[in-house]
C-alpha cells in the first residue's frame, strides 16, 4: 500500500469520527447559547485542549517546522512569540470576558457603550480578521494536499479546498460550537500524538543528544560559507543584508504575535464554552501547556529535517518548506523501521496535517458567522428585536455564505503568496481589537467613540500599512510583481498601527463628552467577581 | 439561560465597598506589574536576536548557544508565570470575589 492510500485511509477516519460527533453535537445543540458557546459545559481540561486545537494551526505546525528546516534558528522566533502571547489572555482578557460577555467580542465591548456603532465596528473587525486567517489556512490546504496525496495540477487543488471547505461547512453549521470544540479536542490529541511521536523518534536517532542533532542540522542545512550561523538568529528575519527596516521589521513581526492573540475573536469566543471564570483560568493554564510543548516539539521536528532530509531536498519539494515535518517522518520511519516504517509515518503525519487545517478553519468559520449573526444582524439590523431561533438560524446561513466565499477566494488566491495573511491577522487583532478590549476592561472614562475609534483606526492603519509595503508591491516575493507602489518598508505594521491604535481609542475617548457611570461599575464589578455571569446550559 | 436584571444601583454599591476596592487593588496589583515584566523580558529577547547576534551565537554546552537557552527560558518564563498566576489567583482573588458574587446574588433575591 502507498502512502498516500494509507494516508488517505486515515484521513477518512478522521472525517468519519468527526462527522459522527458533528451529527451527534447537532442533537444537542437547541440554543443560542448551545450554538454559540455549546452550552458552556466544556471542562477547563476539555477546552484547554480545543484551544490548542484552534490555535495549533498548520501554519505553526507546518510552517514553523519549515521555517527551521530552511532558515534554522529564525523559526524559533515564531514560537516564542506565539506562546508568550498567551500570558496576556491568561492575566488580562480571559476570566474578564468570560465573566461579562456572552456570545462574541463585541458582547463585551458593547457592555457600557452605544451598542450599535460598537457592535458594527467589532463585527466587521472579526469578519476581516477570520477571513484573513481562513483564506491563508485554505491556500496552504490546497498547497499540501498537491504534495502528500500527490494530486497535482490547479483543478485537483481546486477541488481539495471545495472539499475542506465543504466539511468545515458541515462541522459549524450542523454542529454549532460543540461539535467544532470537540472536532478541535480531537485534533489536539492526534496533533500531539503525532508531533510526539517523530520528535522521540529523531531525538533516539540521536541518542537524546540534543547538541548532536543541533550540529548534524547546521552541517547538512547551514550556510557554506558560515554553518554555525543556522543555529542562531538572522537567517530569515532581519538579516545583516536587509539592514536597520530589517531588523525593526523583527520587532513589528514580534509585537504583533504576542499582542495579537489575545484580540483573536475565534480564540476569544474559546472562554464562553466553560461554566465560569476559573475554568477559563484552567482551560487556559492547559492551552499554554498544550501550546508550549507544542513548540518544544516543532523544534525539535525542524532541525531533525534539516539535519535528517537537509534544507535542500526541503526548499526542492516545497519553497516555503511546508514539506518539512512530513518529508521528515518519511525519512525516520524509513531509518527505524524500512521502507513500510516511512510510509505508515508519512501516512500519519499527513491526516494529521489535514485534520489540523480542517479543525482551524472550522473554528474561524464559527467565530466570524457568530459575529456576523449575533452582532450584526440581532443587534445592528434587527436592534435586539431577533428571536433567538432567528438568530441561530442566521448564524448557520451566514456559516454556509462565509464558507462558500473562503472557497471561492482561496481557489482565486491559489498559488499566490499569501503567508503574509496570518502575521497580517495578528497584527489587526493587535492593533484595533486588543486596545477595545483592554481600554473596556480596565479604563472607567472609555465610551462608544473611543472604541470605534481603536477598532477602525488600527484596523484601517494595519491594512494600509500593509498595502504600501513590500509584501503587495515592489519586490520579487509581492502579491503584485508588476508594479510598485511601496513607500513603506516594513513588512509587518504592528510597530505603528498598534501604538496607532491604542492612540486611537485614547483620543477618541476624551473627544466625546460620553460617559455612563452605572454602566463602568457593572461591567468592572462583574468581570471581576462573576455576578450575574451566564450560567451553563442544562440539558 | 437568561440573567436576572440588577438595579445599577447594587452595581455601584458594591464598587464602592472597600472589599471590591480591595479586590480590585489586588487583582491590577499583580497582574499589572507582571504583564509589564513578561513583555518587558520578551521584547529583550528580540532585540537581542536583532541586535546581539555575536552574543546569541556563543556556544554553551557543545552546539547549544546562548540564543537557544535564552528562547528556551522564555518557555519557562511562560510556563512559571501561568502557574504562579493561578495559584495567586485562587488564594488571594477567588475567596473574595466569590464572597462578593454571593452577597449580591443574596440581595437580588
Amino acid at each position: 500500500m502507498s502512502s498516500t492510500t494509507l494516508g488517505m485511509i486515515l484521513f477518512l477516519t478522521f472525517v468519519a469520527a468527526t462527522l459522527g460527533i458533528t451529527f451527534w453535537a447537532s442533537r444537542q445543540t437547541k440554543t443560542a447559547a448551545d450554538y454559540y458557546a455549546g452550552g458552556r459545559s466544556f471542562s477547563g481540561v476539555q477546552n484547554g485542549l480545543a484551544i490548542g486545537g484552534d490555535y495549533m494551526s498548520a501554519a505553526s505546525f507546518l510552517g514553523i517546522a519549515g521555517i527551521i528546516a530552511l532558515s534554522g534558528y529564525d523559526g524559533f522566533l515564531y514560537s516564542i512569540g506565539f506562546l508568550v502571547a498567551w500570558l496576556v489572555a491568561l492575566l488580562l482578557v480571559a476570566e474578564l470576558m468570560r465573566n461579562s460577555g456572552k456570545f462574541t467580542m463585541a458582547d463585551v465591548l458593547a457592555f457600557r457603550m452605544s451598542p450599535r456603532p460598537v457592535r458594527t465596528a467589532a463585527g466587521v473587525s472579526t469578519i476581516v480578521v477570520s477571513i484573513f486567517y481562513l483564506l491563508a489556512q485554505m491556500v496552504g490546504a490546497g498547497a499540501l494536499v498537491g504534495l502528500l496525496l500527490g494530486i497535482t495540477g490547479d483543478a485537483g487543488k481546486a477541488w481539495t479546498i471545495v472539499g475542506v471547505g465543504a466539511l468545515m461547512i458541515v462541522y459549524v453549521v450542523f454542529g454549532g460550537m460543540k461539535g467544532t470544540t470537540w472536532v478541535q479536542i480531537v485534533k489536539a490529541v492526534l496533533l500531539m500524538g503525532g508531533a510526539a511521536l517523530v520528535t522521540v523518534l529523531v531525538l533516539a536517532n540521536f541518542g537524546f543528544n540534543l547538541s548532536a542533532l543541533l550540529g548534524q542540522a547546521a552541517t547538512v542545512s547551514g550556510p557554506e560559507a558560515n554553518p554555525q550561523s543556522f543555529l542562531s538568529p538572522g537567517l530569515k528575519y532581519g538579516t545583516e543584508a536587509q539592514g536597520l527596516a530589517g531588523k525593526i521589521d523583527l520587532i513589528s513581526l514580534g509585537l504583533a504575535l504576542v499582542l495579537g492573540t489575545a484580540g483573536l475573536p475565534h480564540i476569544l469566543i474559546r472562554f464562553y464554552t466553560v461554566p465560569t471564570a476559573k475554568d477559563a483560568r484552567k482551560s487556559v493554564l492547559w492551552g499554554i501547556g498544550i501550546i508550549g510543548v507544542f513548540y518544544l516539539l516543532t523544534l525539535v521536528l525542524g532541525f531533525g529535517a534539516a539535519a535528517l532530509v537537509g534544507a535542500e531536498a526541503i526548499a526542492a519539494g516545497d519553497a516555503a518548506g511546508n514539506t518539512a515535518a512530513p518529508m521528515l517522518a518519511q525519512q525516520i520511519g524509513q531509518e527505524m523501521f524500512g521502507a513500510v516504517g516511512g510510509t505508515i509515518l508519512l501516512a500519519l503525519i499527513g491526516a494529521v496535517a489535514f485534520a489540523t487545517i480542517l479543525a482551524v478553519v472550522a473554528g474561524l468559520t464559527l467565530a466570524s458567522s457568530s459575529s456576523f449573526a449575533h452582532d450584526l444582524y440581532a443587534h445592528v439590523f434587527r436592534r435586539g428585536q431577533a428571536s433567538e431561533r432567528q438568530e441561530v438560524v442566521v448564524a448557520r446561513i451566514s456559516a454556509f455564505v462565509i464558507g462558500a466565499v473562503a472557497i471561492g477566494l482561496g481557489i482565486l488566491a491559489q498559488g499566490q503568496n499569501v503567508a503574509f495573511l496570518v502575521a497580517l491577522a495578528f497584527a489587526v487583532a493587535a492593533s484595533g481589537n486588543l486596545p477595545a478590549i483592554l481600554y473596556s476592561l480596565f479604563w472607567k472614562r472609555f465610551n462608544t467613540a473611543g472604541a470605534v475609534s481603536a477598532i477602525y483606526g488600527g484596523l484601517v492603519s494595519a491594512l494600509l500599512l500593509v498595502i504600501f509595503s513590500p509584501v503587495v508591491s515592489g519586490s520579487e516575493t509581492a502579491l503584485i510583481k508588476t508594479a510598485d507602489f511601496a513607500w513603506f518598508p516594513l513588512s509587518n505594521p504592528g510597530i505603528i498601527s498598534i501604538p496607532l491604535g491604542f492612540l486611537c481609542g485614547w483620543i477618541g475617548t476624551v473627544l466625546s463628552k460620553e460617559y455612563n457611570a452605572a454602566k463602568y461599575a457593572e461591567i468592572e464589578v462583574r468581570s471581576l467577581t462573576g455576578v450575574g455571569m451566564e450560567k451553563a446550559s442544562k440539558h | 439561560m437568561t440573567t436576572k436584571e440588577h438595579d445599577a444601583s447594587v452595581y455601584e454599591q458594591v464598587q464602592e465597598s472597600s472589599e471590591f476596592q480591595d479586590l480590585k487593588r489586588r487583582f491590577r496589583r499583580w497582574t499589572f506589574p507582571m504583564t509589564v515584566a513578561f513583555l518587558a523580558w520578551y521584547l529583550l529577547y528580540v532585540v537581542l536576536s536583532g541586535w546581539a547576534r555575536g552574543f546569541m551565537a556563543i556556544e554553551v554546552l557543545g552546539h547549544i548557544n546562548v540564543g537557544l537557552i535564552l528562547g528556551l527560558l522564555q518557555f519557562v518564563s511562560t510556563f512559571l508565570i501561568a502557574w504562579a498566576y493561578s495559584r495567586h489567583a485562587e488564594r488571594k482573588f477567588d475567596p473574595i470575589a466569590d464572597k462578593l458574587r454571593h452577597e449580591v446574588e443574596e440581595k437580588a433575591k
